[in-house]
């Protein structure tokens, strides 16, 4: 019920922003189709996300994205100067890393952390092991692989669905 | 006011779009173009996306911007993981100068 609960407030108020007028009219059409979507993506919803319903993971969720975006940012001049560099500075390779978190959504929302972050793009995930594309490998050991590439978000997505 | 931070962000985000797409061009093999076109593109695409967000406001177009944006975070990276294991499953191989793979050694186990 909890579930369902976050589900339609979620919907409603994707409805609510897309539509963007507070109306009898709108909001009773939001209601009924917030509820036929409820109905047909029962099973696709992630369940986890009834943690959201507490505001300290909430709130732990919008630092990160705070976060996020910090390195994305650096991502980009990262590329960038990649690309610009005339001899083309590239060293790439995969590399195999291990997380420790347990959560599915804090699987998934590592995986496109790291997609999203300087040199670094998830090609495969098998259980706690990530298979991850490194544009400019900085060292062969794993352990310093491990802390360079996953440890910087993983200690705020525990935060966040753990 | 508003309206020329609006449109400096705008022109920032077709930048990084532009570099992205030089990634396209210069780097090798599909991983590394990979690399560069999600990357740049989430940003510019993000970048222009706010721009058009300070130039209307918390107006319909405005929110519906915000929208996009969070849709843009979350679906960037996924497709780009789909394209990369896809690639990687039916036997694109690395650039010859790369390092490493992992996973092509873990599949042969």
């Amino acid at each position: 019920m909890k579930n369902r609960l976050t589900q339609f407030i979620t919907y409603f108020i994707f409805w609510m922003l897309l539509t963007w007028s507070i109306n009898i009219q709108d909001v009773s059409a939001g209601v009924v189709v917030s509820l036929i979507a409820i109905a047909l993506t029962r099973d696709l919803f992630p369940e986890e996300m009834a943690k959201f319903l507490s505001p300290v993971r909430f709130l732990w969720a919008v630092l990160y994205l705070i976060y996020l975006i910090y390195y994305i940012i650096l991502a980009n001049f990262d590329v960038a100067y990649r690309v610009i560099h005339p001899a083309l500075p590239i060293r790439p390779g995969i590399v195999k890393v291990k997380t420790g978190l347990k959560s599915e959504m804090a699987r998934t929302m590592l995986a496109n952390s790291i997609t999203l972050t300087p040199g670094t793009l998830s090609v495969d995930v098998n259980g706690e092991d990530y298979y991850i594309h490194w544009i400019n490998i900085m060292t062969d050991d794993p352990e310093e692989q491990r802390r360079i590439i996953i440890s910087r978000f993983e200690w705020m997505l525990r935060r966040v669905f753990e | 006011m508003s309206n020329h931070v609006a449109i400096g962000f705008i022109a920032v985000g077709v930048i990084f779009d532009l570099l992205g797409c030089l990634g396209l061009i210069r780097l090798p093999d599909v991983y590394n173009r990979l690399q560069a076109a999600t990357k740049s593109v989430t940003l510019g695409t993000c970048m222009v996306l706010f721009g058009v967000f300070l130039e209307f406001g918390f107006t319909a177009g405005g929110a519906k911007a915000l929208l996009c944006i969070l849709f843009i975070l979350l679906t960037s990276p996924t497709s780009a993981h789909a394209l990369a294991r896809g690639s990687h499953i039916s036997g694109f191989k690395l650039w010859e100068g790369s390092v490493m793979d992992k996973l092509e050694e873990d599949k042969g186990e």
